[in-house]
């Protein structure tokens, strides 16, 4: 058979077009047939089951479509001496409601579009944008906010805000980078959280019977629904962030360090520096501190350039991980060349 | 039933019935649009626009005679819909859009140092409102928040002057000073940015927030010139070149975070570690990240970065021989 696709695309749409009219139109509901005899397009002889067969599946395409693209088709009766179901949209499902947004907030809404530029829900940002703006919203395109969030989202976070929206466990793959191989984890996502600008999934861990948290850029390949929608319930009034977040506030820094650094050297050091004493070899610098062992790596990074002079424990620490780096890195020479 | 495979075909006529839903009520919405501006819009030529609007001419109420008709006066260039056939307003928004909408939004508000955060939470508000249950979008956003140096920079760059910096760069381990020309300032991941074009580089250079110690805002306009260019950050802010030199290490588990966090070329399992391979900017860089990694990471390549890690840690003992001095 030989399609003409533009011609019949352009029929197909006037049809739904005037189907989306029709039902809208409508307080009854009509049946098929009812349909069949009205909307422009499903002319057809319901005697003949052939063709009969070739409308119900074009209406039954069209209302996939319909559906697709969001258009609430209710079913129902139209009375009750009926037998057949009937299609209506109710208007009020249909219409996005009235949003009066002020022109500062219409560039707020103008730039958040903007932010998944190619990323993740770019084409859903955009369209929903769209009919905003067919809604009567006026959006500057020009408009910025002097700071501007760049989005970038894993691949798994369409379908799992998915899955957490229609209450569906998934399952997929998750790789620690310090455990030898991926496992596949099975989960029932309550949601999805950016917390320092990493991604994680917040849920009910089904192999570990546990609340657990998963960073979406260790997922490996795909994430699949399985099971049946509605299948569980997040904790009433869950606070996903805070099963994320384990930063509980500034660190103490109570420590105070004293370090010898040569003159113009170190400078990282001396950002961290709350005081510094300048001498003629060098200069000493306080710096406050939490972690002994983390201060320790800082100042090893600098070898000979700084000296740790106190306190002791800062002093030990030090030279044993400089002990172990010379270790290390002894040259291995090979055998057959001595 | 299950749902049609999407062809091409099937994918321009579901875009375009979309697009015929919100056109009517868009031009509804302003009379006497000029077509060429409706068709930016909705990104599409003003030819495809005016085809839209044929369709549309031949679709109405049932009965289809000329009062039923979606009508419209085309005058010249401008178009204004007389009659609408009852599709007045766009389709409420899907779950999708929604979602990317209140995500962003909230990514937005979420931000230190945006202008109007009010702004943002207020249509935040609304938007949620409008969306009703789809809404309900299970996505939380919590971004670090050092709010007070982001804002006191972002008043400069919005007065549109230059700035003198303080600026550390850890490749090098230096503080410098430099005078330059504001472009915009940005939020990647968890870190704010300031792009600007650097006088004493005479380039684009994205500066970390954090790393800015200190600024003066000079009395002179920022003047960024023609060939300041914006640099494309979608993908992260690191990107390594192919020139740059390839350290190679061998990486215990517990070390093995790094992978993570540094953009690496190669990782391979190797017995009960890891040997990685990754670009950095500079071997200076690296000796200083490297030395205080910790025992789980050894140094394997280049050998010019193993001896001199091993004679700068050997040199550093030295100094550790005598007691620490007493001090006051």
């Amino acid at each position: 058979m030989l399609l003409a696709f533009p011609l019949v695309s352009r029929t197909r749409t006037e049809r739904l077009v005037n189907l989306v009219i029709c039902l809208l139109s409508t307080r009854r509901f009509l049946t098929a047939a009812q349909i069949a005899a009205t909307v422009p397009g499903y002319e057809h002889d319901p005697e003949d089951p052939r063709d009969h067969e070739a409308f119900q599946r074009k209406f039954e395409r069209d209302k996939a479509e319909l559906r697709e693209l969001g258009v609430p088709l209710e079913t129902g009766l139209a009375s009750a001496f009926d037998t057949e179901h009937g299609y209506r949209i109710a208007h009020r499902e249909y219409a996005l409601p009235d949003i009066p947004l002020e022109p500062d907030e219409a560039a707020a809404v103008g730039i958040a579009a903007r932010l998944w530029q190619h990323a993740g829900l770019a084409a859903a940002a955009s369209s929903g944008l769209a009919k905003l703006r067919a809604a009567g919203v006026e959006v500057d395109p020009q408009a910025t906010l002097g700071m501007e969030p760049v989005m970038t989202v894993d691949p798994a976070f369409g379908p799992l805000t998915a899955a957490a929206r229609a209450r569906r466990a998934v399952t997929f793959t998750y790789r620690v980078p310090e455990v030898d191989e991926p496992s596949t984890r099975r989960l029932q996502p309550w949601g999805v959280v950016c917390w320092q600008g990493r991604w994680y999934v917040v849920g009910h861990d089904r192999d570990r019977g546990a609340t657990r948290c998963f960073r979406l850029s260790r997922i490996v390949g795909s994430v699949r629904a399985v099971g049946s929608a509605g299948a569980f319930s997040p904790p009433e009034n869950v606070d996903l962030i805070s099963h994320v977040a384990r930063w509980s506030g500034p660190v103490a820094r109570n420590g105070r360090a004293t370090v010898f650094v040569r003159p113009g050297r170190a400078a990282g050091l001396r950002r961290l520096a709350m005081e510094t004493v300048p001498g003629p070899e060098g200069d000493r610098l306080t710096i406050p501190y939490s972690d002994v062992e983390w201060l320790a790596s800082r100042l090893v990074g600098y070898g000979a350039d700084v000296r740790a002079d106190g306190p002791p424990e800062l002093r030990e620490v030090v030279i044993q991980q400089l002990k172990e780096v010379v270790a290390r890195h002894e040259r291995v020479v090979p055998t057959m060349l001595r | 039933m299950t749902p049609q495979p999407r062809t091409r075909e099937n994918k321009a006529s579901a875009d375009r019935l979309g697009r015929l839903l919100n056109l009517v009520p868009y031009l509804l919405a302003r009379p006497g649009v000029l077509v060429a501006e409706a068709a930016a819009v909705f990104g599409i030529t003003e030819r495809q626009l005016r085809e839209d609007l044929e369709l549309l001419w031949v679709c109405g109420l049932p009965g289809y005679g000329p009062g039923d008709l979606i009508d419209m006066a085309l005058d010249g260039d401008r178009v204004t819909i007389t009659y609408d056939a009852g599709i007045d307003r766009p389709l409420r928004l899907n779950p999708d859009e929604a979602l990317a909408l209140v995500v962003a939004l909230r990514m937005l508000a979420e931000t230190p140092g945006t202008g109007s955060r009010d702004a943002v939470e207020r249509a935040l508000a609304k938007i949620e409102n409008a969306a009703g249950d789809v809404a309900d979008t299970p996505v939380a956003v919590r971004l670090p928040a050092d709010a007070e140096r982001v804002d006191a920079i972002r008043g400069a760059v919005d007065r549109r002057h230059a700035l003198r910096i303080t600026y550390y760069t850890p490749a090098r381990d230096e503080t410098t000073e430099r005078v330059v020309d504001p472009m915009r300032m940005l939020m990647v991941g968890p870190r704010a940015y300031l792009e600007a074009w650097c006088r004493r580089a005479e380039g684009t250079r994205l500066f970390r927030v954090d790393r800015i110690d200190a600024f003066t805002e000079l009395d002179e306009p920022s003047l960024p010139p023609a060939q300041a260019v914006p640099h494309d950050v979608s993908d992260g802010v690191f990107h390594p070149s192919a020139s740059l030199p390839l350290v190679t290490l061998r990486v215990g588990r517990g070390s093995r975070w790094i992978t993570e966090y540094y953009p690496c070329e190669e990782v391979r399992r190797d017995g009960d570690e890891w040997i990685v391979t990754m670009r950095v900017t500079d071997l200076g860089w690296a000796q200083r990240l490297l030395l205080g990694l910790g025992p789980d990471v050894t140094v394997v390549g280049p050998v010019e970065l193993v001896d001199q890690i091993r004679e700068q840690a050997a040199t550093a003992l030295d100094q550790y021989t005598a007691p620490p001095p007493v001090t006051a």
